[in-house]
C-alpha cells in the first residue's frame, strides 16, 4: 500500500518536474531561435533560416504540442541533438555521467568515514572539549564554500606537496581532492545529524537495559544505540545527495572533470537548450528516484513511518 | 524554555520576557555570542568600510598586479593590480545586501503559501504542496544555475532565480505550524465568533510561525550567500569588475601558485560571513524553537 502510494507520488513529482524542465527554457528573453543562430554562426542570421531553424527544431507547433513530443521521445530515450556538437543528447549524459556519479559516491564515502565515528565519540563525550571541538570542525565545515575548499586543496596538496594532481580525471588519484572537497560539507551536516541522534538514543531504556546486562561499553554504542540512531540518518542521506549534486557541478568546473556539472554550465552558456533540458531532466529523475528508494528504506526501518509521513 | 512558552501567547510583558530570553541565551552561549559579533562587524564593514578603505575596488593598476600583502595592500592586489582588500570591503555589500534581499522575499512568498495552504486546506492545501514536491524534486542550486543561466548572467538574475528557487522551506514548515494551532480552541473560538479572517491571520496564526521562520531565515542567510558566490564563481552572477567574492575567487584560479592570496581571501571572507550566520541562527534556534529540527538547508 505504502509502495503503491508512494511511486504514485513519485509519479506525480517526475511529471510536473518534467514539464518544469522543458519549460524553463521558455524563460529565454528575445526569440530564442534568432539568439541560437547568433551563437552558431556569429553573425545575424536572414529570416529564412530563423525560419528554416524553427520548421528544423519544430519550434512553430504549440507549445504543449512540443512538450508531448519532446516527453514522448524522452521515455523513448531521445532527447534529441545538441545545437553545436550536432551529438544526440542521450549521447553526451552517457558519456558525462560516470564522472559525476563516481564524485558522489567518493564524497558521500568520504562524508560518511568523517561524520559517523566523529559523530558518535562526541555524542559519548557529551559535552567535552572532544564534543566542543568536533560541533565548531562541523560548523566550519558547512560554513565553507567548496569550491574555496577545492582550490586550498589544490594549492596545498597538488601544487605545493605535489601529491595528487591537479584537475582532469583518470584513476583514484584524480579523484582524492574533488571527494574531501565536496564531502567536507557533508559531513558536518551528517555529523551534527548522528551526535543529536545518539544523544536521543543513548539514554533510552534498552540502551540502558543493554548495559545493565553487562554488555561492554563499545558494544552497547554500536550495536544497540548507533543502529537506532541511524535511522533519520539514512532520510539525511537522501536530502545529501541534492547537495551532492548541487556542489558536484561546481566541484567539476573547480577541477575540470568532464561530468553532469561541467556539461550543464558549458550547455547553459552557449544556449543549448536541449543538452540543458537533458541534464536538468536526468538530474530531477536522479534526485526523486534516490529520495523514494531511502523512504522505502525508511518506511522498512522504521514501520512507524505511515501513510505520506514525508511530506505531511 | 517554559519561559517562552507561556510568554508566545501573552502581548507587551510576555513580548519583553521572550527578548529577555533571547539575549539572555545569545549572551551564555560563546558559539552564539562569536556569530552576533561577527555579523554585527560585517554589518559596520560594510556600511562604514567603503569610506575607510584608501584604495578603490575597481582601478586598475597594471604595474602592481599580483603584488604579496604588503603594508600597502594588506591582502595584496590581484591580476589587474585592483587592491583585494578594498574589493573583499565592498563585495560585503554585495554579499550581505543581496542574502537580506533573496531571504526576505523568499519569506514573504514561502509564509504567504504556507499560510494559505494550511488555513485553506482541501484541495487549494493539495495543489500548492505538490507544486512545492516538484519544486524539491530539483537540487536547488542546480535549478538556480539554469534559471539565472536562461535569463541571462547578471547579479539581478541571480537574485531571481535564488527568490523563486528557495522559499519551499519556509511554505512547509508555516503550513506546519498553521496546522498544528488551526484546530486549537482559541483560534476555532476566534473563527467562530466571527473574527474576519484578516485579523484572524494576523492575530492568531502570523504571530505563531514568526519564531521558526526567524530561525530558518537567519541560517538561510548563509545559504544564499553561499549560492549567490556559487554563481558568481561559474560566472552567472556578478560581471566583471564588481568586487564580488564569488567573482573575485574566479579571478584567482589562474594565480594559484603565484598569488593564492586572491582566492583565499574572498574564501576566508564568504567563510566567516556563512559562520556568523549559522552560529547565530543555531542560537537562535536553541532559544526560540528548542524542539523543533530546523535544518541547515542547502540551496
Amino acid at each position: 500500500m505504502y509502495l503503491l502510494y508512494r511511486s504514485l507520488t513519485a509519479t506525480v513529482v517526475l511529471l510536473g518536474a518534467s514539464v518544469l524542465t522543458f519549460g524553463l527554457v521558455y524563460l529565454t528573453p528575445g526569440d530564442s531561435a534568432e539568439t541560437i543562430l547568433i551563437q552558431q554562426t556569429g553573425h545575424q542570421p536572414s529570416q529564412e533560416a530563423v525560419e528554416s531553424f524553427r520548421e528544423e527544431e519544430g519550434l512553430n507547433e504549440p507549445i504543449p504540442v512540443q512538450f508531448v513530443d519532446w516527453l514522448g521521445s524522452a521515455l523513448q530515450g531521445d532527447l534529441g541533438q545538441s545545437y553545436y556538437s550536432n551529438r544526440a543528447v542521450t549521447e553526451l549524459l552517457v558519456q558525462h555521467l560516470p564522472a559525476t556519479i563516481e564524485l558522489a559516491v567518493a564524497s558521500m564515502a568520504v562524508a560518511l568515514l568523517v561524520a559517523i565515528p566523529t559523530g558518535v565519540a562526541s555524542a559519548v563525550h557529551h559535552g567535552s572539549s572532544i564534543d566542543a571541538g568536533s560541533q565548531l570542525v562541523a560548523l566550519v565545515g558547512v560554513s565553507m564554500p567548496n569550491f574555496w575548499l577545492g582550490y586550498l586543496l589544490i594549492i596545498v596538496f597538488a601544487l605545493t606537496l605535489d601529491l595528487f594532481p591537479v584537475a582532469g580525471t583518470g584513476g583514484l588519484s584524480h579523484l582524492v581532492l574533488p571527494a574531501i572537497a565536496l564531502g567536507t560539507g557533508m559531513a558536518a551536516i551528517v555529523m551534527r545529524l548522528v551526535r543529536t541522534s545518539m544523544l536521543e538514543v543513548i539514554d533510552r531504556e534498552y540502551v540502558d537495559g543493554a548495559r545493565a546486562k553487562g554488555l561492554r561499553g563499545r558494544i552497547v554504542v554500536y550495536k544497540h544505540a548507533l543502529r537506532n540512531a541511524l535511522i533519520p540518518v539514512v532520510t539525511v542521506i537522501g536530502l545529501q545527495f541534492a547537495f551532492v549534486l548541487n556542489g558536484a557541478v561546481v566541484i567539476e568546473v573547480v577541477f575540470q572533470r568532464p561530468g553532469l556539472g561541467t556539461l550543464l554550465v558549458d550547455a547553459i552558456f552557449a544556449r543549448d537548450y536541449p543538452v540543458v533540458q537533458g541534464v536538468v531532466l536526468v538530474i530531477a529523475v536522479l534526485f526523486v528516484v534516490t529520495n523514494f528508494l531511502v523512504d522505502l528504506t525508511y518506511h522498512y526501518l522504521d514501520p512507524r513511518i505511515s501513510l505520506g509521513g514525508g511530506t505531511r | 524554555m517554559s519561559v517562552l512558552e507561556d510568554a508566545r501567547d501573552g502581548d507587551g510583558a510576555g513580548r519583553r520576557q521572550v527578548g529577555r530570553a533571547i539575549v539572555g541565551h545569545l549572551r551564555h552561549n560563546p558559539f552564539t555570542s562569536a556569530g552576533g559579533i561577527i555579523v554585527v562587524v560585517l554589518g559596520v564593514v560594510a556600511i562604514v568600510g567603503p569610506v575607510v578603505v584608501p584604495h578603490d575596488p575597481t582601478t586598475q593598476t597594471l604595474q602592481n598586479r599580483l603584488q604579496a600583502p604588503s603594508l600597502v595592500h594588506p591582502l595584496g592586489t590581484d591580476q589587474l593590480g585592483r587592491d583585494v582588500l578594498a574589493r573583499i570591503v565592498y563585495g560585503a555589500r554585495y554579499s550581505l545586501g543581496i542574502a537580506l534581499l533573496v531571504t526576505a522575499i523568499r519569506v514573504v512568498i514561502g509564509t504567504g503559501v504556507g499560510l494559505v495552504a494550511g488555513y485553506a486546506g482541501g484541495w487549494i492545501d493539495e495543489i500548492l504542496m505538490r507544486l512545492v514536491d516538484i519544486q524539491l524534486a530539483f537540487p536547488g542550486l542546480v535549478l538556480a544555475l539554469v534559471v539565472a543561466g536562461i535569463l541571462g548572467p547578471s547579479l539581478r538574475n541571480v537574485m531571481i532565480a535564488l527568490a523563486v528557487v528557495g522559499w519551499t522551506t519556509y511554505a512547509r514548515v508555516v503550513r506546519g505550524s498553521v496546522l498544528s494551532i488551526r484546530e486549537r480552541e482559541y483560534v476555532a473560538a476566534a473563527k467562530l465568533a466571527g473574527t474576519p479572517r484578516r485579523r484572524l491571520f494576523r492575530r492568531h496564526l502570523l504571530p505563531n510561525v514568526v519564531n521558526p521562520v526567524l530561525v530558518i531565515a537567519t541560517l538561510n542567510l548563509g545559504t544564499v550567500i553561499l549560492a549567490t558566490a556559487g554563481l558568481s564563481f561559474i560566472g552567472l552572477g556578478a560581471q566583471p569588475p564588481t568586487p564580488e567574492w564569488g567573482t573575485m575567487l574566479s579571478d584567482g584560479r589562474n594565480h594559484l601558485r603565484s598569488a593564492w592570496w586572491i582566492v583565499n581571501a574572498p574564501g576566508v571572507a564568504i567563510m566567516l560571513t556563512v559562520l556568523g550566520f549559522n552560529l547565530l541562527g543555531d542560537g537562535l534556534r536553541d532559544a526560540l524553537d528548542p524542539r523543533q529540527q530546523t535544518k541547515l538547508e542547502e540551496v
